[in-house]
């Protein structure tokens, strides 16, 4: 198979920097020789490829928009961007592995981190030295986050730590945890490491979809944390959802791979494969729908690109976010449906990346806010009512 | 110690090309450039003597018009140190452009340049050579392991059927094949890094060409197959065929 070559239907390649190409180039390559060549099997055994960690710490993709003095590359959003939709063209799994590492946890550290957890954590979290998780989501708040039940509490040498959180990625392998809870009824980040007593991480089995990643429980069982592990910039809920907005921003571009990967696969089969006296690519329903794909891919490129130009310029709005993680994920999730049906009995086999990224994206659509919520997000905006409490 | 790779700005070997207006020439429309893949070996072997050294600097020379900065970039995005561009927007034979690297060569006093085994552009093999001719260097090509000790060098290379050992010694010019190593990838830093990074730019030494390309042609489109039969009785018509009418066995 000749390398990937990218879609770009609307000569977006313009609009890119020289250095925003070699990023985009350079991570291409790298999903090209070093994640699908290895993640089908990781995927059917439900595990997650654990070599590539040092590999894209080496790449820099793990807190790509921070500073050099913590060993990030210092880019820019559309370098970001570019990186994740490379990444997701390999795998979400992968890619939901860079968003947790950089915008869940390397960010509120950035964000809401003492100077010593900065200068701590952030060389050895882009080094890949350390892994981190987010635990926001609990067992009875999802789509609900400001409900939440774990607690803590300030005790003679630190904080006392109570709750449970649920469907986090990369739990079990995680080094230092960001661990969302209530100190006197108000929502605060604390750093929980790995090893500390009372804390376990057990992993949550029995996924069909992000199957190459990890999901895990955090069980907070009477867990005391020093008094510094308080990320003391933390500020409410807002908080919480400013990391998520880094890391919608992320799945926006990371679903663009996706659909790069399913449409590169399916325009393939259906100008190889001959049904009648034709192949299948000859026939208008088989072009509507690769037309379709690619119109969805072109649209949410352009949107994204504005999007990083936003972030970059600090005029981005959440809602701005909410728009595109809304559109692109649904719009992902709607082709990698249409190329599957393309490549008929083929595309369920995992000689084809297709069933991959359309049980990925069932994931992807869901966590960071669903589809609905993100929804009800611009519908609070434009009408000023909001459709929930 | 001072390090040279030389390195070319090629087609990409995926993209179709097409023949230019003059006949002489490809149409560089829509076509994109890449560093050759084989000098993605020798930068990478350059990289890692000179870290293996702990100490000097790797220099990326181009001969070739402005956009050849873009192969050269993406040497400094991978962690050359600076880069020269000997610059003609003409294009040369090979001669041509071993004399400019070798002119640059001399005055940068490097005694160790690595090149890729061929450009896959116009694969004639033997930029490197001519240079080391030119400079009087001793030189090792198609190079699948390189070892330096000192001043000395032990290379193994490519050869048919088989690989052969070669001692040599500084000052030496090296051409590098297909697993010498695993080129690194440019990493975000890196190319953050590049941009930082100077490109000398001049003109490239005047040397005359010598060879003339007269004219470009597509390979003759292939004749359609002649399937003989599917099964073990359609075997003595195919080897009566492959024998008098294609005349291969
Ligand atoms: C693979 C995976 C990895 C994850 N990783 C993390 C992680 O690292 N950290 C973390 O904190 N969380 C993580 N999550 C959790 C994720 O963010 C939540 O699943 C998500 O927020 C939705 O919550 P829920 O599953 O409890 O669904 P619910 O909130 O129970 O929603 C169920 C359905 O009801 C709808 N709904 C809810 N409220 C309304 C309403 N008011 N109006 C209309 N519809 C509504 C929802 O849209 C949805 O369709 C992950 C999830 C998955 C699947």
């Amino acid at each position: 198979m000749s390398p990937f070559k990218g879609v770009d239907y609307f000569n977006i390649e313009a609009l890119l920097s020289e250095e925003e190409k070699m990023v985009r180039d350079s991570v291409r390559n790298f999903v090209d020789d070093q994640i699908l060549p290895i993640i089908e099997k990781n995927y059917q055994n439900g595990t997650f490829p654990a070599e590539l960690v040092q590999k894209l710490a080496e790449l820099g993709v793990f807190g790509i928009t921070l500073p050099e003095k913590y060993g990030c590359a210092n880019m820019n959003n559309v370098a970001y961007g570019l990186a994740m939709q490379e990444l997701e063209r390999g795998d979400s799994g992968v890619r939901s592995f860079a968003s947790v590492q950089s915008s869940l946890v390397m960010y509120p550290i950035f964000e809401f981190g003492s100077e010593e957890q900065k200068d701590f954590w952030l060389p050895k979290l882009a080094a890949g030295e350390k892994i981190g998780c987010f635990g926001l989501t609990e067992p009875d708040f999802g789509s609900n986050p400001g409900g939440m039940v774990t607690k803590a509490k300030k005790v003679a040498d630190g904080y006392l730590l109570n709750g449970a959180k649920m469907w986090i990625t990369n739990g079990t392998i995680a080094d230092i945890a960001v661990v969302w809870a209530k100190l006197e009824g108000k929502v605060r980040g604390f750093l929980v490491e790995k090893g500390t007593k009372g804390f376990s991480a057990p992993e949550m089995k029995g996924k069909h979809s992000l199957r190459a990643s990890i999901t895990s429980e955090l069980i907070l069982q009477d867990v005391v944390i020093p008094e510094e592990n308080i990320l003391p910039k933390t500020d409410g809920l807002k908080s919480a959802l400013m990391c998520l907005n880094q890391a919608r921003y992320g799945i926006a571009w990371g679903v663009v791979g996706s659909m790069m990967a399913v449409y590169d696969s399916a325009l393939n089969y259906a100008q190889s494969r001959v049904q009648f006296s034709k192949p299948i690519a000859a026939y208008q329903m088989t072009q509507e729908k690769l037309v379709f794909i690619l119109n969805e891919i072109t649209k949410a490129q352009l949107l994204n690109f504005h999007l990083a130009k936003l972030k970059d310029n600090n005029e981005i709005k959440h809602y701005h976010i909410s728009l595109a993680k809304r559109n692109n994920c649904e719009k992902a999730l709607e082709a990698a449906r249409i190329a599957r049906e393309i490549l008929g009995a083929n595309g369920i086999l995992d000689e084809y990346p297709i069933m991959r990224h359309s049980a990925n994206l069932e994931s992807v659509k869901t966590y960071e806010g669903t589809h609905e919520m993100h929804t009800l997000i611009i519908g609070e905006h434009i009408t000023g009512f909001a459709g929930y409490d | 110690m001072k390090i040279i790779v030389c390195v070319s700005h090629v087609p990409d070997t995926a993209t179709k090309i097409n023949l230019g207006a003059d006949g002489k020439s490809i149409d560089n429309n829509g076509v994109t450039f890449v560093v050759n893949p084989y000098d993605e070996y020798a930068i990478e072997e350059a990289l890692k003597t000179k870290e293996s050294l702990g100490e000097g600097e790797v220099i990326a020379i181009s001969v070739g018009p402005e956009v050849n900065k873009e192969t050269i970039k993406k040497a400094l995005a991978m962690g050359v140190d600076r880069g020269i561009l000997l610059k003609d927007e003409n294009p040369r034979d090979s001669l041509a452009v071993a004399k400019a690297l070798a002119d640059e060569i001399k005055q940068e006093g490097a005694e160790l340049v690595f090149f890729g085994k061929q450009s896959v552009d116009y694969d004639n093999s033997v930029v490197g050579q001519m240079t080391a001719e030119l400079l009087g260097f001793n030189s090792v090509s198609v190079v699948v392991d390189f070892k330096l000790d000192g001043t000395n060098i032990v290379a193994e290379r490519e050869i048919e059927g088989g690989r052969e050992v070669v001692e040599t010694s500084l000052p030496a010019i090296i051409t590098a094949q297909k697993g010498l190593n695993e080129p690194r990838y440019a990493s975000l830093k890196g190319i953050m890094a590049a941009k930082k990074k100077p490109i000398d730019e001049k003109p490239a030494a005047e040397a005359k060409s010598y060879v003339e390309v007269v004219e470009m042609k597509r390979p003759a489109p292939k004749a359609a197959g002649k399937i003989v039969g599917s099964d073990a009785s359609a075997v003595p018509e195919l080897v009566r065929l492959l024998r008098e009418e294609a005349k291969v066995i």
